[in-house]
């Protein structure tokens, strides 16, 4: 079954002059087709201004196509009447955590979209502790946003998303912000959620993070360019090199090895793997 | 010739009151001229502040700092002089642009300074050049540029005021990989030309170890290693332990080395990394 598919998606950035009239158009996605399976863990990787994340903000109708069409459980999000429908399937976490927090506490941040759908306040509070709970900030509950580190931050932003109870998150770069230990924390709270059965589409440009998803697509000057298993993509040195994108040091390291004429394979993707394969070549 | 030095430096933030903390904890540095330094450590360890107080935004709480052999805080200096000396870039400079053109964004510094119009454009251009700033940008507002690009001008509207000591806050932070190397490749250039002492603060210990001769990793306030990046990785497991990363390749090489295949303590790069497996595989093979 898939939860989101894009058929021929095209959209341009259209920058319009003193009169309204449209002066530039400046194709920002070019012919996507796209489908994401329920329950999913797919990365998009491509460098700034690949079209990533414009592709991310048609998922939930942030953005409406230009040409084509773009379908959230077979639900047209070009269909108005149907747009809140459309964002309580696919909620989304931005880059940076301060712009998307609202409350001065933590658990009113949570409650927000809550509130704002009109569940009732018993409800709200079993939903946001939930929430809290899972991506393990309720310990700041009470706790005033702008204290939290930026992984906690991100943290609370998710959970907000999160207790929406959406089928999917898509989630536009929200480790660029961070420091090593909030990105293995937001790492951590994806691939859990992931495991739940929430599909995930995470857009970001560090390789070590999209090696952990079970697809990666790679788009450049925006369209889609790739499209396999993260050891499918990663085996492709050179293609990521040639658009601007790097690959995990091991397995570039494989690469090199392999063109001095050392026979190794070309899909290693962490440093386990390639202590194993070296162990075996030495021994 | 030293640079910088600090002699039981300290600060606390919020003093009197239930938040005070101990941000910079007696710390003493010597930086040589012409260095290029690498910082890291986690959020929190101090070094945003420790920054801060090399070119007198702060003033320390304990301790003396002293720049090119000044105390900077005693009375016959003026710090209003000292900023000159010493260039500061915080995070996500591009957000400071604020011109109508690249080329009056550069200029503004050095304008600022009642230098003539002719010493002004030679400043620019000098500085658009170091920072690998395209002619073509300088009439150009500087928001249609990428983030990338922006950054670099908002770079060198620093360089522009020729500081001797660069200190850089995350001059990469949330730059795709072209747009990271650009940048730190491009400041990279600028110190072998003009040997400006550069401290660069990072997050990311491969871009660290990339560019820097020395590094500096802070934990807790305080100096936790000061050493060649040649030297940094034999202390790996210090490193790892105050939850700090290291490079992947450098994992790589404490994995083979458990497995008794040593390629060394000072693998960080794949360059470094590549050559030592050669060597092993061709001892091996005799």
């Amino acid at each position: 079954m898939d939860i989101i598919k894009t058929e021929n998606l095209d959209f341009d950035y259209e920058i319009l002059d003193d009169k309204g009239q449209v002066s530039e158009c400046n194709p920002a996605l070019r012919g996507v087709n796209l489908t994401v399976q329920k329950g999913e863990f797919l990365a998009v990787l491509g460098h700034n201004g690949s079209g990533k994340s414009t592709l991310a903000k048609h998922l939930n109708g942030i953005l409406l196509p230009t040409r084509g069409k773009v379908f959230v459980n077979n639900i047209d999000v070009s269909d108005d009447s149907k747009i809140y429908e459309i964002r309580q399937t696919v909620g989304m976490v931005f880059q940076n955590p301060d712009n998307q927090i609202v409350a001065a506490i933590v658990e009113e941040d949570v409650a927000f979209a809550l509130e704002n759908l009109g569940v009732p306040p018993l409800e709200i509070r079993e939903r946001i502790d939930e929430a809290m709970k899972l991506v393990d900030i309720y310990k700041y509950h009470k706790h005033a946003p702008h204290r939290l580190s930026g992984g906690q931050k991100q943290r609370v932003a998710i959970a907000g998303v999160i207790a929406m109870r959406p089928q999917c998150i898509v989630l536009d770069e929200p480790t660029a912000m961070l420091d090593p230990k909030g990105r293995k924390e937001v790492m951590k709270t994806i691939k859990m959620l992931n495991g739940m059965g929430v599909t995930v589409v995470l857009i970001t440009h560090y390789m070590e993070e999209a090696a952990q998803a079970r697809r990666v697509v790679v788009m450049d000057k925006g369209e889609i360019i790739m499209d396999g298993t993260p050891r499918e993509i990663f085996a492709e040195v050179e293609k990521l090199k040639a658009v601007g994108l790097d690959v995990p040091q091991v397995t570039e390291l494989a690469y090199e090895l392999r063109k001095a004429g050392v026979d190794l394979p070309a899909d290693i993707l962490n440093e386990e793997e390639c202590v194993k394969e070296l162990v075996k070549l030495l021994q | 010739m030293t640079a910088i030095e600090t002699k039981n430096l300290s600060y606390r933030y919020g003093i009197g009151t239930p938040f005070e903390i101990k941000a910079v904890d007696d710390v003493n540095l010597t930086i040589e001229k012409g260095d290029f330094i690498g910082i890291i450590g986690h959020t929190g360890s101090g070094k945003s502040t420790l920054m801060q107080h090399l070119n007198g935004l702060l003033k320390p709480t304990d301790g003396e700092i002293i720049i090119n052999e000044r105390s900077i805080w005693s009375k016959d200096v003026d710090i209003r002089s000292i900023r000159f000396e010493v260039g500061l870039v915080f995070q996500y400079s591009e957000h400071q642009l604020f011109e109508e053109t690249v080329f009056k964004d550069i200029a503004f510094g050095p304008k600022n300074i009642g230098l003539s119009e002719e010493e002004i454009t030679v400043r620019v251009t000098r500085a658009a050049q170091a920072m690998g700033v395209h002619d073509s940008w300088l009439e150009r507002s500087p928001f249609d540029l990428s983030g990338g690009q922006k950054r670099r001008v908002a770079l060198a509207g620093v360089i522009a005021m020729e500081p001797q000591i660069l200190v850089l806050d995350e001059p990469a932070a949330g730059l795709d990989p072209y747009g990271r190397d650009k940048v730190l490749s491009q400041i990279k250039k600028y110190h072998d030309e003009y040997k400006t002492t550069i401290l660069l603060v990072s997050h990311s210990m491969e871009d660290i170890v990339k560019y820097a001769d020395k590094v500096i990793v802070m934990n807790k306030g305080g100096v936790f290693l000061y050493e060649k990046t040649d030297k940094v990785f034999s202390h790996a497991d210090e490193i790892v332990e105050i939850g700090l990363d290291v490079p992947q390749i450098t994992r790589l090489a404490r994995l083979l080395k458990a497995q008794g295949i040593d390629i060394g303590d000072d693998v960080y790069t794949v360059e470094r990394a590549k050559e030592r497996v050669l060597e092993v595989l061709k001892n091996e093979k005799k």
